[in-house]
């Protein structure tokens, strides 16, 4: 496919679009469909792309196979860090309320928190998903 | 910070697993699980003594009271479990250090540390959590994480081994998750204290009947209750050292606490017993389990997969004691959940420590070990004798409890079952003693002692053995305390 001018074009154009479609399902996931999961996938999937067209190595230059580990981890460190945030300002485990800017509002800080911790599934479900990818797209010595 | 203590009791080796990943050393990554399990430890006595001076602990997650949110509840008997859990991971992760240096290959150990504390944080999870759906999220956190674990075997049978168990692990969970979706449609609540004050009202619908044959085949899959306990000998033989230690002495055992807090907890003994007749499924299989899996253990050349076949036996004493359906039944199966623990956990250490310095855990290669590798073996044998249930030790406590459960019901023929079930253990534990020590060492001359580093954990198993054995009062009180809540339903 790398001698596909409309398909490297075309892929090149999409992939900014998939990645900020990616970055929407996330930010509006927490008050319509959508969400962290959704958006990791969505986002892996636009390096998958490129990866199809241009190659895996390409992609790897750019989005390093230690890289994409580290996310998988730094994920969970993302989700689980939130509560302990919240238990280190004085409330239960993931009680968002205490994100809270302005206390007077405590239902605020649910917003904050779930889009924090929404975040963390993002860059786990992205990390994994890339991963994964890696591992079979890197697979040497079968024919296809 | 206290007031934290059952949310911590999850999190610090949840957070630890990713952390290990970042550090890409093998002994940082081992210095974070020692941390790790030893703190989940002491919060664990923390909780288990809170709860036996002031009662039930309950934490709402997020903020969120129940049974909206999700709870955790600490009750004896869970506090119980989260001991015995995490006892067995704070000796095992010490243990690791070097049974793993020469078992798994370096790139991989902070990933095995990763996933050893995964599994200790779905298995803690499982234990503490009062919420049914949490139950099955954990349940995946340490299935996963186990199969992984398994994997990293050196035998590349340990693959196979992994995937049988995956194939028979899913479709358990799958099982669980079916029997919660029905319950939750006919109660609308995934509380289990909620649950099971909304379930008296549908006892009798069918739904309801549905959902508790779902999970008790998902439980008895994951507890490998025998006719379903065929994933367990390769896994167990397979997995490398320290994982077959934790693994053997832990995850069954919370899966017998699954099946324990949802069908007398959540459904009530009431239920269980007299509607559902769980007693009159449970004790043929038991029996079956304990006789059949005995005598299939002393044909074993692999001194691990016979240990394997030991324990689907040893669960088969488990669940006998919840068949009894009376509190001396149920206090005979938590204080064998504990003293099992404690021998299987010394048992497969020896063996890790033998594998470390022979390379095979067959019967065969173990020959003289005795004189070459005293203390591993002297480990054995105590593990053995506990095994057995020779008096001073564990094993003789749960065996005497379990006893006193069947003539208390006046099934004597079943005690006699149980006297036999001993002798067999006997036998195959002697087999291993009769080849370490009768018989003329052949192997490697250079072959010694194993390091310290392996010793101490396998001998502090063994201490306790001893200790519990001798000291039976404080185990016994606490179980039995466990059985009357169990028995009793949720409303104490």
């Amino acid at each position: 496919m790398r001698e596909e001018i409309i398909v490297r074009v075309g892929a090149k154009v999409l992939a900014p679009f998939i990645i900020m479609f990616a970055l929407y399902v996330h930010f509006h996931g927490d008050y319509s469909p959508g969400g962290g999961f959704q958006a990791g996938v969505i986002l892996a999937a636009a390096f998958a792309l490129l990866a199809l067209v241009y190659g895996l190595e390409e992609v790897q230059r750019v989005l390093p196979p230690w890289f994409v580990r580290g996310c998988a981890a730094l994920g969970v460190v993302i989700f689980a860090g939130v509560g302990v945030v919240t238990m280190l300002l004085g409330h239960n485990y993931l009680a968002y309320n205490a994100l809270a800017p302005d206390p007077t509002h405590p239902e605020h800080g649910q917003h904050y928190g779930i889009l924090l911790v929404e975040l963390g599934v993002l860059v786990t479900v992205f990390g994994v998903m890339a991963t994964v990818f890696y591992l079979f797209a890197g697979r040497k010595g079968q024919a296809p | 910070m206290a007031e934290h203590y059952p949310a911590l009791q999850v999190v610090v080796p949840l957070l630890a697993a990713p952390l290990c990943l970042f550090v890409r050393n093998g002994r940082a990554a081992w210095g974070l699980a020692v941390l790790a399990s030893w703190s989940a430890l002491g919060i664990s006595l923390v909780l288990l003594s809170r709860v036996m001076s002031s009662g039930v602990i309950s934490y709402a997650l997020g903020g969120w009271a129940p049974p909206i949110g999700i709870e955790y509840r600490v009750d004896i008997v869970n506090a119980w479990v989260l001991v015995i859990v995490s006892t067995i991971g704070a000796l095992v992760a010490p243990y690791a250090l070097t049974s793993v240096e020469r078992e798994i290959g370096a790139r991989r150990i902070p990933l095995f540390y990763a996933a050893y504390l995964l599994c200790l944080s779905g298995l803690l999870g499982i234990t503490i959590t009062g919420d049914v759906f949490n139950v099955f999220v954990f349940l995946e956190i340490s299935s996963l994480s186990a199969y992984a674990l398994i994997a990293l075997g050196q035998d590349r049978r340990a693959l196979t081994s992994a995937f049988r168990y995956l194939v028979a692990g899913s479709v358990g969970a799958t099982f669980i998750v079916i029997g919660i979706g029905l319950l939750y449609s006919m109660t609308g609540s995934l509380n289990m204290a909620d649950l099971a004050q909304l379930l008296p009202g549908v006892w009798e619908s069918r739904t309801v009947k549905v959902a508790y044959g779902f999970l008790a085949v998902g439980f008895c899959l994951k507890l490998a209750l025998f006719p379903l306990h065929l994933w367990l000998p390769n896994a167990y033989t397979y997995a490398p050292s320290p994982v077959t230690a934790f693994m053997a002495s832990t995850a069954t055992k919370v899966a017998v606490y699954m099946l324990l807090r949802f069908f007398l907890t959540v459904f009530g003994a009431a239920f269980s017993f007299d509607v559902m007749a769980l007693d009159r499924v449970l004790l043929p299989l038991a029996l079956v389990a304990i006789v059949s899996m005995s005598l299939v253990a002393i044909f074993q050349v692999n001194v691990k997969r016979l240990l394997a076949y030991s324990s689907v036996a040893q669960i088969g004493y488990m669940v006998l004691g919840l068949s009894f359906a009376t509190v001396t039944g149920l206090t005979a199966t938590l204080l064998h959940l504990f003293n099992h623990a404690l021998m299987k956990g010394a048992l497969f250490m020896a063996m890790g420590c033998v594998m470390y310095r022979i390379g095979s855990v067959r019967i065969e290669a173990m020959a003289g070990l005795g004189r070459r590798m005293p203390a591993t073996m002297a480990a054995f044998v105590a593990g053995g004798l506990s095994l057995v249930g020779v008096p001073l030790t564990v094993g003789f406590v749960s065996k005497w409890y379990l006893i006193l459960g069947a003539l208390e019901r006046g099934w004597w023929p079943v005690a006699v079952l149980v006297l036999i079930a001993s002798l067999m253990a006997l036998v195959y534990v002697w087999r291993v003693v009769e080849v370490a020590y009768f018989r003329e060492f052949t192997g490697d001359e250079r072959t010694r002692e194993a390091p310290w580093t392996l010793l101490w954990p396998t001998w502090a198993l063994v201490v306790l053995n001893l200790y519990f054995g001798i000291d039976a009062g404080r185990t016994a009180g606490i179980a039995r305390q466990a059985a009357e809540v169990l028995m009793t339903g949720i409303g104490q």
